[in-house]
């Protein structure tokens, strides 16, 4: 495909734009992209999160002492995780579940899986968390928090504690 | 390699045999799943995937759903059989290695059973998927579903009590799950009210794509519609809010073709007949040239303005007009050239034998 702009090299940049309520396709070669100010990582970031991760997770921005922490089986530390945006095992999933947790609030909009439970093979079946009705009693506590009704929050907190 | 080796040529997806079959040419849903204990596809080594890899065919061989199926070692493929693979749906870019400067991982393979599959040392361990043909989101899970169950009763899913499946990128972790429709739109196209409608989805949690997914261009009027989030709703209310959508986005589409057709019919016939007389005598046709020409031949199919062509055979001109199809079937390499003129040859073959079968078009020709 050729540029649309030069029409002589090669397209390497394609954006899909949704402008004025009009689709539109631009197919630009590197030269003219970035001519246009249109640098590839914004066309298109080497990985789904993009810039995303870089952004959030300045050194610092995720809390003291999380930097030079290392995932225990593969090494990994979140400065990998925002060079290549990909975990390196299930288990950084625990070692960085607090800068995660940040992350993934805000790529999700929640932070708990409310879908189908699992028990590994061999592995005794979990008591299953009736997780819609913990959900609804989180609501209650932020709307109690919102409408400053402490004592109804400190309650439904303590109800969500003893929860198993 | 020869796809035909599977019963169905892994095109069953295809036979515009599905519910909704004039807008919505078929439903993809896909899981991804990671054994727990092993390092993600980013770390670990060849020999790793190697491992992963014949645990699932263990793990598989012992089940219902994929008992049997057809493995295609796609690290040991050419690059133009990848292509075919990934044309045909069946596999990722990113399994291919088809992304820009990306590379076949040692390990990546994909097993396939009857409209489903598993994708494995993609960017997680397993993405299971299942493709069918038209707007089938309750069925595709429901198949789907069954094989998770099945593999995740013999393999160690990686799964956390508060983030759920856990995958190597925080996109997909929760359920795991990605629905997706593969929608044609031209009505919203050219009323110019797409634009409005693809950001009304943005607002709702939806996302849009192209034809093959992933980071690929619309080509066609071709829309992947899916969830944009996995995590904080169930699989059922995932599905349900996607399918509410899509039959939103249909209701549009339909009442923007209404539109069309009572405005400006003239405009359309014309834009429909003008698409199928380039297609039945041009003598060359690039790919993209002849995905927007279907489109146009859809459109007209879809009105009942055109009446010597079938959606299936509109279906299979999709699939083998694509570069590595095309080039497979007509024995030459991808590039070359003369791959235009081929295609110009094998799509007037397919409608005109079409044509011979259903009588010729001559309800338009005098009207």
């Amino acid at each position: 495909m050729r540029c649309d702009s030069c029409h002589e090299r090669d397209a390497v940049v394609h954006l899909t734009q949704v402008a004025a309520d009009q689709l539109t396709q631009v197919h630009l070669c590197e030269k003219c992209a970035a001519e246009k100010g249109i640098e590839p990582e914004a066309a298109g970031p080497k990985h789904p999160l993009g810039g995303f991760v870089a952004q959030l997770s300045t050194p610092g921005s995720m809390g003291e002492g999380t930097e030079s922490l290392r995932c225990p089986r593969c090494g990994a530390g979140l400065a990998d995780f925002r060079d290549v945006g990909r975990l390196g095992c299930d288990e950084c999933w625990q070692v960085f579940a607090g800068p995660l947790t940040d992350i993934v609030r805000r790529l999700q909009g929640a932070t708990r899986h409310l879908g189908e439970g699992y028990a590994a093979p061999g592995a005794e079946a979990l008591p299953r968390r009736d997780e819609a009705a913990a959900e609804r009693l989180r609501e209650q506590l932020r709307d109690a928090v919102a409408a400053e009704d402490f004592e109804r929050a400190a309650r439904l907190r303590d109800e969500l504690r003893a929860r198993p | 390699m020869d796809l035909s080796l599977l019963a169905d040529g892994g095109l069953g997806w295809l036979d515009a045999s599905g519910p909704q079959e004039h807008l919505v040419l078929s439903t993809r849903v896909r899981l991804a799943r990671n054994l727990t204990g092993r390092l993600f596809s980013t770390r670990n080594s060849p020999a790793e995937r190697e491992a992963i890899l014949a645990d699932v065919r263990t793990a598989a061989a012992g089940t219902v759903s994929l008992k049997d199926p057809f493995l295609f070692r796609v690290d040991h493929l050419e690059r133009a059989d990848r292509q075919l693979l990934h044309e045909r749906h069946l596999v990722s870019k990113e399994l291919a290695g088809l992304e820009p400067g990306g590379r076949v991982r040692a390990g990546a393979a994909c097993l396939w059973q009857e409209g489903v599959g598993v994708m494995v040392n993609e960017e997680d361990h397993l993405r299971l998927q299942v493709l069918r043909s038209g707007f089938d989101l309750e069925a595709a899970y429901a198949q789907l579903d069954r094989v998770d169950g099945e593999l995740g009763q013999r393999l160690p899913f990686a799964f956390h009590s508060d983030f759920g499946y856990l995958t190597s990128c925080p996109t997909n972790v929760g359920t795991g799950l990605r629905a997706s429709v593969l929608i044609h739109l031209p009505g919203l196209v050219l009323t110019k009210e797409i634009g409005r409608v693809l950001q009304g989805l943005g607002q709702v949690g939806l996302t849009f794509r192209g034809l093959y997914g992933e980071g690929s261009e619309v080509v066609g009027n071709f829309f992947q519609l899916s969830n944009q989030t996995t995590l904080g709703q169930s699989e059922r209310d995932l599905l349900l809010h996607l399918g509410s959508m899509v039959r939103e986005v249909i209701t549009h589409e339909e009442q923007a073709r209404e539109v069309l057709l009572r405005e400006a019919p003239a405009i359309i016939e014309d834009k429909v007949w003008r698409a199928y007389g380039l297609l039945r005598y041009a003598r060359t046709l690039s790919f993209e040239e002849t995905m927007n020409l279907l489109s146009g031949v859809r459109l007209g199919v879809g009105a009942g303005l055109v009446g010597g062509v079938g959606m299936y055979t509109l279906n299979k001109l999709l699939i083998h007009t694509q570069p590595a199809h095309l080039a497979a079937a007509e024995g030459i390499p991808v590039d070359d050239p003369a791959l235009a003129v081929r295609r110009a040859r094998y799509v007037r073959h397919l409608l005109d034998e079409d044509a011979a079968r259903r009588g010729g078009t001559s309800a338009g020709d005098h009207r």
